[in-house]
């Protein structure tokens, strides 16, 4: 039977299995709307309350899926306010499909109403886009999206749709493509036996090393392999800020974050390491501090499925190009094939040193009786769900004290927006993960300049009546803004004070939802008990903090890992 | 150390192929001295060849990022080979006195250039060679009035059996 460019869209995300699509209609997408309220309960749409939502939204939903997350969005104003979606995804490669409205092919190049070259926008953002210039490339390109977005270093994909392509004054016979087949796109899978070797040999040889792992671990599901390469060997670990839950935080061998707000032990192992295995990591500067002095002693391996992430910004001794999981499967196989063991006495050196840096105790904090501090909200919620949160984090200081106080052991619970840094993307994308597991606790954890840049989106946690806990951490400032002020700028804060806060508790009742406002750090554990065992409703956690405390420890922009500031 | 590379890419024939690749190099601040493209024998492949500056590091990631665009299908270095390089240059000079046209004339010849347009006072000539031919034509030219002057680009190929193809 011949359908029109609309079904065929349809069509073909019900062969790609999508269940959740996350957007906002408007001219350029009618049709689509049309045939997208016929496949209700195949799949669902969720209507966010703007394009910049719907996609944080399909993000989260991947991230906490490994799934493709789709969105859909009109042409126009639709499509450039989706861009800081695509771009997010794009820095923390999610992998993604946005549908974007264009206007009828006769008015490209027009100047038409709601036209933009959404192509040329977010060509520097995307892995991929397409434009659709006639009907029956319309399934074989969706064929492609899926595909390029999900597999190698994943990311996102914009198709961009004619109206008048969906319109069905045009129709032809729908065929879905089985095996998609593009000759200039072949991502290595398995690392180079020889490399691997060789990485096997380093290790073995290695008197201090350190394992220091991202999101790519996270993302090609290598969790499990990774832990049991770690335990193999008894060698430590520190994960990146994407990279955390990809190794179990209660885990011995677990030295904690790195970077710029890592811990002490992590950064300091990192120095005095002789080598760095960076196993789907990619040496980002918030990572490396000062890159002359980074790791001045080590040899170091790379892991990664993307060659162009390999010695970008520092030099790699051993290069292993794949999938971070099939390369340490292959890596474990080799090490127990070997049945050998690195020098055991120099290791329990190299042990003693690290523990030795943990006396440091550098996330250690005091609650008092007076105020709030940040780190304990952080903790008791971490201790009353037991580390078993969907934890979404806005942009800031809050982000970095959820990413040291929530212990994951888990995979995929850590949701927050890594590269970009986009503040507003936490409270969207804990929608998208409230949707992908519906029973699961999931928190946005944010700030009261982060939760106001998305906050339109409790209208959407509303209508599909979603049980977010919003935990946010109301210092009236934005934190790391001023943080920065007061220790870079002489405390000239400019712009960092949030004068005229809405009351958001009212804010909260007003879309429905429940608001407590909590300033007694007595009440801390009572309100969030509350809001963690009431599975129907969301509740709006304004906790009022210390205004002036500092996220710690700290590595100065253009200082060495050895060079922290501890309080 | 940076050093003089001409690359040489072989890219789906589509729109758009060409703005990526150009819209690589300024988003991570490469430069790009000289770019030349056109449809291969393969009507679906564009050969493009750029020439570029970088150190070492720079270059390896100049080829890696080309690589990892979706629809470049293969990119080579062709610096790492013998080859030989060509440019084209159409330019159009305007004798200063009457005695200057056998000059023009007889410099043309040594450069082995072609005058393939005449009018009463202007002279356009077809000359190709290595970019640093083509420049060293102009500074024989330059007691002339240059008009006009169209370079299109250095293209290269590797000698011997090496082949950039599908």
């Amino acid at each position: 039977m011949e359908i029109s460019g609309a079904k065929i869209f349809v069509e073909s995300l019900k062969a790609e299995g999508v269940d959740t699509i996350f957007g906002y209609p408007g001219g350029a997408v009618l049709f689509l709307y049309d045939e997208l309220d016929k496949a209700a309960g195949e799949i669902d749409h969720i209507l966010a309350r703007h394009e910049q939502g719907a996609v944080h939204a399909a993000e989260g939903y991947a991230k906490a899926t490994n799934k493709v997350g789709v969105a859909i969005v009109t042409s126009g104003p639709g499509a450039t306010n989706a861009v800081t979606g695509i771009a997010d995804a794009f820095l923390d490669s999610v992998p993604l499909v946005v549908f974007t409205g264009q206007v009828p092919r006769a008015l490209i190049g027009n100047d038409a109403f709601q036209e933009v070259d959404i192509i040329g926008i977010t060509r520097p953002c995307v892995k991929h886009n397409f434009l659709v210039k006639n009907i029956e490339d319309l399934a074989p390109t969706i064929k492609k999206a899926f595909y390029i977005a999900g597999s190698g270093r994943p990311g996102p994909i914009v198709v961009d749709i004619p109206k008048d392509i969906t319109d069905g004054k045009e129709k032809i016979e729908f065929v879905y493509p089985e095996t998609v087949d593009i000759r200039s796109y072949n991502p290595s899978i398995k690392g180079n036996p020889k490399q691997i070797k060789l990485a096997a040999t380093a290790l073995l040889e290695s008197k201090t090393p350190i394992l220091y792992t991202g999101g790519g671990v996270v993302l090609s599901g290598g969790a499990s392999e990774l832990t049991e390469l770690a335990r193999l060997l008894n060698f430590p670990v520190t994960n990146t800020l994407m990279g955390l839950g990809g190794f179990p935080a209660s885990a011995p061998q677990f030295v904690g974050m790195l970077g710029m707000h890592g811990t002490y032990e992590a950064n300091m192992a990192m120095h005095k390491s002789d080598l760095v295995v960076a196993i789907g990591s990619r040496f980002d500067d918030r990572v490396t501090g000062n890159i002359e002095k980074f790791c001045p002693n080590a040899k170091i391996i790379h892991v990664d499925i993307d060659p162009a992430s390999i010695s970008k910004n520092v030099k790699v001794d051993i290069p292993i190009v794949g999938d971070v999981k099939q390369v340490l499967t292959d890596l474990v196989a080799e090490l127990k094939r070997r049945d050998e063991k690195p020098d055991q006495e120099a290791l329990a050196e190299w042990w003693a040193q690290i523990n030795d840096w943990r006396k440091t105790d550098c996330l250690r904090y005091e609650q008092g009786t007076e105020v709030i501090t940040a780190q304990y909200v952080i903790d008791k919620y971490w201790q009353l769900t037991n580390g078993d949160a969907y934890v979404c984090s806005d942009v800031g200081q809050h982000q970095m004290w959820a990413a040291q106080y929530y212990k994951f052991d888990e995979p995929l619970r850590w949701i927050n927006s890594g590269g970009l840094g986009t503040m507003g993307f936490g409270l969207p994308a804990a929608m998208g993960v409230q949707l992908a597991h519906p029973d699961a606790e999931v928190a946005c954890i944010t700030g009261d300049g982060s939760i106001q840049m998305c906050i339109q989106e409790l209208a959407t946690c509303t209508q599909y009546q979603l049980p977010i806990n919003i935990i946010s951490l109301n210092n009236g400032y934005l934190g790391m803004v001023r943080q920065w002020q007061e220790f870079f700028y002489q405390k000239r804060y400019s712009m960092s004070y949030m004068e005229s806060l809405p009351d958001f508790v009212k804010l909260a009742e007003a879309y429905g939802h429940i608001g407590i406002q909590i300033k007694d750090p007595a009440d801390v554990e009572g309100a969030l008990k509350q809001a963690i065992d009431d599975k129907e409703r969301l509740y709006f956690l304004d906790f009022i903090t210390n205004p002036e405390e500092n996220v710690y420890p700290m590595i100065p922009a253009g200082a060495g890992q050895n060079e922290m500031i501890l309080v | 150390m940076t050093m003089r590379h001409v690359i040489s890419v072989l890219m789906e024939n589509e729109s758009g192929a060409l703005s990526r690749v150009v819209g690589l190099f300024s988003a991570r601040g490469y430069n790009i001295e000289s770019l030349s493209v056109a449809p291969t024998d393969d009507e679906s492949l564009s050969r493009l060849t750029l020439v570029t500056r970088g150190s070492e590091q720079i270059i390896e990631q100049i080829l890696k990022q080309l690589n990892k665009l979706i629809e470049v299908v293969k990119v080579t270095d062709l610096s790492d080979f013998q080859h030989v390089e060509r440019e084209m240059m159409l330019i159009k000079l305007e004798a200063k006195q009457a005695e200057s046209v056998t000059m023009i004339k007889q410099i043309a010849d040594v450069f082995r250039g072609k005058i393939i347009d005449l009018s009463h006072k202007t002279f356009t000539i077809e000359i190709s060679g290595k970019s640093e031919k083509l420049d060293a034509f102009i500074d024989a030219m330059s007691e002339q009035t240059i008009i006009e002057v169209v370079r299109s680009g250095c293209i290269g190929i590797a000698r011997g059996s090496v082949a950039l193809k599908v």
